[in-house]
């Protein structure tokens, strides 16, 4: 029996499994996917939100702001990728700014620090690529980039390192209640839990409504997005925003944590959550929109392009706390934007909850907030290089030549507590697939080392879910050499 | 540090004619670097034939045509090291290079040839809509897992693009026994060469679509299936038009890109029709000493060109240790016009043109019975005539040193009517 069991994978049950795993308490985090981060944990704006776009009152509005503050401590902590770089509210038009007085004035209710109008010019003195229609920009200094999949990946891994448990692969497909808690069936082993955290995302409606009447329904909303080339990522340096819409802070043009540029999302809301296609229609309105902010955007230099879903609520706000007619059954649901950023504060506050209820258990007197160093082979000094291949010769073979991602790399990714099973979640973990080849290179030798590591036939190595099969076979003059 | 006369980057067709041909033309100390964990480069999962039909005269595969050149390159003692990646190359012709082996090394060159071939484009670089299911795999990453992994990538094929892998692939696939229901192009001619597409395509019952793109992939996790259409003359897809398969798998053959990022290290210009560095008459790049050679300065259709054109790399960079390269501002300065996409090389020094100078070029659109012209202003140096030119095959002019002699400017190759002959 376990105290706590978290459904779903995402930055949001993986940071509170990490807040949990501070305390005695048996945790477990389950998620259907065969990797953490598999939803819209992996595509998304990245974007640590200042906290002005939230009505005051809100939850939304009071964990933006408190889980921005929190950033530096837990990426700093977990070794994530995060930069404060900033961000701008574009207004084009005299008519837009009321809206973004509107802003500047939510901003202040809600706490956010530093913000401040600036004019057209002074914004394109800032930002030279910014559009000449620009009359006035909100400047927030707290604004910045982070990579998601990085951050959840980290905290699972920490949470891990530090005692909880975690099943991949397992879905839910129904719960019952048991004396003391809950028995959630599933598609591996039934797994019996004192309390249950909902963190399902798109599905968590489905989740809530296996213990208790609706109360609430999950829209997907789908945005797609364009990946540039690292050429580009220098074309802004701050998160820039047009003044938002109803339909959301409506698209975006940023640099990424990583280097490259990222421009979108739309939105649209689609059937289920299968729905991460990206549409012809839908990227050249994201296209099109973009081009408002700044015209000259080169998307001849585009990389990729990609769509996420968000799990927008129906009922406009995040849905926190217990469930009163299930007790012990907590949903962490609707967190669409400023879901992100909100995520550590919510993981303290989802915490807090799970500590009353079990009667304040004592602190992890083995809880370590950091993990083991991740080696950024292609960012160490020369001589730093000679001594790691020295110790492991596998770091002296660069697998992903745009990335410059060596064999070590890979074989420590697998390896670590969270650790990559599949060919996606190399590519998350160490970006090879990534660059500019998209994976055409180091492809078939990251499916050659995955093979080796978790001890499979290369047939058996998927790119991502367990139907997401690679190779279908071997080739007739393969199969005649083995009968032979 | 360790001192080479010269450094070739890359084992690849490339980087051993270099190799060969600079030993022979009298430097000593060469070394070859290659990432990978054999010589040859891409001719090593190319297990079918066709190479050297120019160079031996006869009908090799690509690893048959590939040992020819290792054999040579052993016999010439010339030193090699595999597993090692290039890391940096600057312009005082040092390389950063690791190995498993040796660990983190600079090296330094009297000269450096740049040999390190093109990568395939990218689904996402040409934007196609749709989900990212397994099975969606670039042409050659296909063919290294079916011809050196004996892996199959799918069992139902739809081809992207008509390049001259995919249609290689097309067949192999066929022949392992995969059905391969369609290739589709979205200009209305194939970027292959014509033999690949009748020995290819056509003997197989593959039907080829011209002017076709893909509009959509579905499928969630693995590929169920895409959906092609005809696209007007600007490329936009036509509504009506649309044909679906259900195919668990769509390989892509949509260009090759010289793979440059070394270069750019070294801060060489690069020509942006080509995707390659700008050379002159001894295929030297912007930084003296840096030459380069096969498809890092433009993607061929043969590999018998990568030879010739590497040889000349090769010999060049010795000539140039050896002392035996003028050095200078260049005579004349070549230029596409009407017709023509591109011409390599860019500069010529006319002192150190052997005997002949061979320009390459492709043209822009497919063309008949036009004469394909090299002037001066208006003085005609050379004036062939050609009955089919196509974007997919490269063009190559010999002009003998003898008509340059003198001559400065600019050097245009033009496409011309044909008078209509009585």
């Amino acid at each position: 029996m376990f105290d706590i069991t978290i459904i779903g994978g995402g930055v949001i049950g993986c940071l509170i499994g990490r807040e949990l795993s501070r305390y005695r308490v048996k945790t477990l985090l389950i998620e259907k996917d065969s990797d953490i981060a598999n939803g819209t944990t992996k595509a998304n704006s990245a974007i640590v939100h200042a906290g002005f776009d939230a009505k005051p009152g809100t939850l939304k509005g009071k964990f933006n702001v408190e889980g921005n503050a929190l950033y530096d401590r837990v990426c700093g902590e977990l070794s994530v990728p995060f930069k404060r770089n900033g961000s701008m509210v574009l207004a084009f038009s005299e008519s837009e700014l009321p809206e973004l007085y509107n802003l500047e004035k939510r901003g202040r209710q809600n706490g956010v620090p530093g913000l401040e109008l600036i004019s057209g010019d002074e914004a394109r003195r800032r930002e030279p690529h910014l559009a000449k229609e620009v009359v006035e920009a909100l400047y927030a200094p707290t604004g910045g980039i982070v990579s998601p999949w990085d951050l959840a990946i980290a905290a699972a891994e920490n949470a891990i390192d530090n005692g909880m448990e975690m099943s991949l692969d397992t879905e839910v497909t129904g719960i019952e209640r048991i004396p003391d808690g809950y028995r959630l069936i599933t598609t591996g082993t039934a797994i019996e839990s004192r309390i249950v955290i909902n963190c399902a995302g798109l599905h968590s409606d489905r989740i809530h409504n296996m213990v208790a009447t609706p109360a609430f329904k999950i829209i997907p909303r789908r945005g797609e997005y364009f990946v540039f080339d690292r050429s580009e990522g220098n074309h802004v340096s701050h998160t820039i925003f047009q003044c938002p819409t109803p339909n959301g802070k409506g698209v975006l043009i940023s640099p990424s944590v990583h280097g490259n540029l990222l421009v979108g999302p739309n939105a649209e809301a689609v059937q289920d959550a299968e729905h991460t296609e990206t549409t012809a229609a839908g990227l050249a309105s994201v296209r099109e929109a973009a081009s408002k902010s700044s015209p000259d955007v080169a998307y001849s230099a585009v990389i990729t392009s990609f769509a996420g879903l968000r799990a927008t609520p129906d009922t406009g706000d995040f849905i926190i706390g217990e469930v009163k007619e299930a007790p012990g059954f907590i949903d962490v649901a609707g967190i669409e934007s400023p879901g992100l950023t909100a995520a550590p504060a919510i993981a303290i506050h989802v915490t807090e909850l799970v500590r009353e209820r079990l009667g304040n258990p004592a602190a992890n007197p083995e809880f370590t907030p950091t993990r083991r160093p991740m080696v950024h082979f292609s960012h160490l000094p020369a001589e730093a290089k000679s001594a790691w291949i020295q110790k492991d010769p596998r770091f002296g073979r660069i697998v992903c030549r745009c990335e410059s991602i060596t064999e070590g790399e890979i074989v420590d990714a697998i390896h670590r507590n969270a650790g990559a099973r599949t060919v996606d979640g190399v590519k998350r973990r160490l970006r090879p697939g990534m660059g500019r080849c998209q994976g055409g290179f180091c492809g078939p030798r990251v499916v050659e080392i995955l093979a080796r590591e978790l001890n499979i036939p290369m047939t058996e190595v998927r790119k991502d879910r367990p139907a997401s099969v690679l190779l279908t076979g071997v080739t007739k003059s393969a199969s005649e050499a083995v009968i032979a | 540090m360790n001192t080479y006369e010269i450094i070739v980057v890359g084992g690849g067709p490339a980087g051993l004619a270099a190799a060969i041909e600079a030993h022979k033309s009298g430097a000593k100390n060469i070394l070859i670097l290659e990432r990978d964990r054999e010589l040859g480069g891409i001719l090593q999962q190319c297990i079918h034939n066709g190479f050297g039909l120019h160079i031996f005269k006869e009908e090799l595969t690509g690893p048959e045509y590939a040992e020819r050149f290792i054999r040579e390159m052993d016999a010439l003692g010339i030193e090699y090291r595999l597993d090692t990646m290039v890391l940096e190359v600057r312009n005082d012709r040092t390389v950063d290079i690791i190995s498993s082996k040796h660990g983190f090394e600079t090296l330094q060159a009297k000269a450096i040839v740049l040999a390190m071939g093109c990568r395939e484009r990218t689904r996402g670089a040409i934007n196609i809509p749709g989900t990212r299911p397994a099975g969606v795999y670039s042409a050659g990453a296909a063919q290294r897992f079916v011809n050196m992994e004996g892996l199959m990538v799918g069992k139902r094929v739809v081809v992207l693009g008509s390049g001259d892998i995919g249609l290689i692939m097309a067949r192999r696939m066929t022949l392992e026994g995969a059905k391969v229901l369609a290739v589709a192009e979205i200009l209305p001619y194939s970027g292959g060469l014509t033999r690949n597409i009748v020995q290819c395509l056509y003997d197989y019952d593959i039907p080829l679509y011209l002017s076709h793109t893909i509009t959509s992939i579905e499928g969630r996790d693995r590929v169920e299936g895409v959906t092609i259409a005809q696209v007007d003359t600007k490329r936009q897809p036509i509504p009506g038009t649309e044909i679906h398969y259900d195919c668990d798998t769509l390989l892509l053959s949509v260009g090759l890109i010289p793979e440059n990022e070394l270069s750019k290290t070294a801060g060489i210009q690069l020509d942006p029709v080509t995707g390659g560095p700008v050379v002159n008459e001894c295929m030297e790049t912007s930084v003296p000493g840096i030459f380069a050679c096969g498809n890092v300065v433009q993607v061929h259709d043969l590999v018998d060109w990568v030879t010739e054109e590497s040889r000349k790399a090769g010999r060049n960079a010795a000539r140039l240790v050896l002392g035996q390269i003028t050095e200078g501002e260049p005579d004349l300065r070549t230029r596409a016009n009407h017709g023509v996409r591109y011409v390599v090389p860019h500069t010529i020094r006319i002192e150190n043109i052997e005997k002949e100078i061979d320009l390459m070029m492709r043209v822009t659109d497919p063309f008949k019975n036009k004469y394909l012209v090299v002037k001066h202003g208006e003085d005609v140096v050379k004036k062939v005539r050609k009955a089919h030119l196509t974007p997919g095959e490269m063009e190559s002019m010999k002009i003998p040193v003898e008509k340059l002699r003198g001559l400065t400017g600019e050097l245009t190759v033009c496409l011309e009517e044909v008078a209509h002959e009585a």
